[in-house]
């Protein structure tokens, strides 16, 4: 029988699913505990946002976003090493953090995990500019939180079969 | 333990640091590490060098781990030598084709250390 997400995207769509997932990649990798927040999110300039595509029975995109110094601080506690400049390592970090989001959100439903492959991240860096995505199926957009650090995770769906 | 050689396979070199990192932390305290960026890369270097342990990611470009995994067994390169899949892909097919592609083993991103202890060491053990 061939599977349909259609008729399970209130369970896809589940904004806990994308809670628990950013909690496990924080906590399980990072020893951080983040939490959701409601507020403003990412408000420094200068920011960093990876990208990792869905395709398949669902397709669309993970998206993280961090200012330049919690990307600083989150690369730095994934290698152990120090950073003062957004560098390569940093970027590779960042689309890592990502890649593990994007797995981690889909692994909360078996159909999902089992029907939809993820891309190779994409980081972009620069100053005041905004992801648009037009006529979504669902998103999620969640703002998170460690010490003084903030940032934003989204899913966004373009299509689900 | 005697000295252990690993090749790590995955297109993240934070990645493979991180892997590296768990490795000595779950005991291999006499460990080589051996790294590649890609499949082909991977391939290469196990023409090169003998390695007692392989830890592979699937999604990578160009040659994912998988397929990486097919051209070890199709070059009859690494003989014997185990092969762990370190990935975000989480599925039961996507287990299953990694063991039929001819992994032992298949650690899920995000992973502790402890994790890696339980699958890795039992498999070095026994080789």
């Amino acid at each position: 029988m061939a599977v349909s997400l259609r008729e399970s995207v209130e369970r896809v769509s589940d904004p806990r699913n994308l809670d628990a997932g950013v909690e496990e990649v924080f906590r399980l990798m990072l020893g951080i505990e983040c939490r959701r927040e409601a507020g403003p999110g990412v408000v420094e300039r200068e920011s960093v946002t990876a990208v990792v595509g869905f395709g398949g029975l669902l397709s669309g995109a993970c998206v993280f976003r961090s200012g330049a110094h919690t990307a600083l601080k989150i690369a730095a506690q994934m290698t152990g090493m120090e950073f003062d400049v957004i560098d390569d390592t940093v970027k590779d970090g960042i689309g890592e953090i990502c890649n593990m989001l994007a797995g981690a959100w889909k692994g909360k439903v078996p159909e999902l995990a089992a029907n939809c492959g993820l891309s190779v991240p994409a980081v972009i860096t620069g100053r005041d500019y905004n992801l648009h995505v037009q006529a979504p199926e669902f998103q999620l957009h969640h703002g998170y939180r460690f010490g003084e650090e903030v940032f934003e995770v989204t899913i966004v769906c373009d299509g689900l079969q | 333990m005697s000295e252990i050689r690993a090749l790590i396979v995955d297109d993240s070199s934070v990645m493979r640091k991180i892997v590296e990192r768990a490795l000595r932390q779950a005991g291999l305290d006499a460990l080589v590490v051996h790294e590649a960026g890609t499949g082909a890369e991977g391939l290469e270097l196990l023409k090169a060098k003998p390695v007692d342990l392989i830890l592979s990611d699937i999604n990578m470009p160009a040659m994912d781990g998988l397929e990486f995994l097919r051209q070890i067994r199709a070059q009859n390169l690494a003989q014997g030598v185990p092969v762990v899949m370190i990935t975000t892909e989480s599925s039961e097919e996507h287990v299953k084709q990694a063991i039929l592609a001819g992994a032992q083993g298949y650690i899920r991103k995000p992973f502790t250390a402890e994790q890696v202890k339980e699958r890795v060491l039992p498999l070095v053990r026994v080789a």
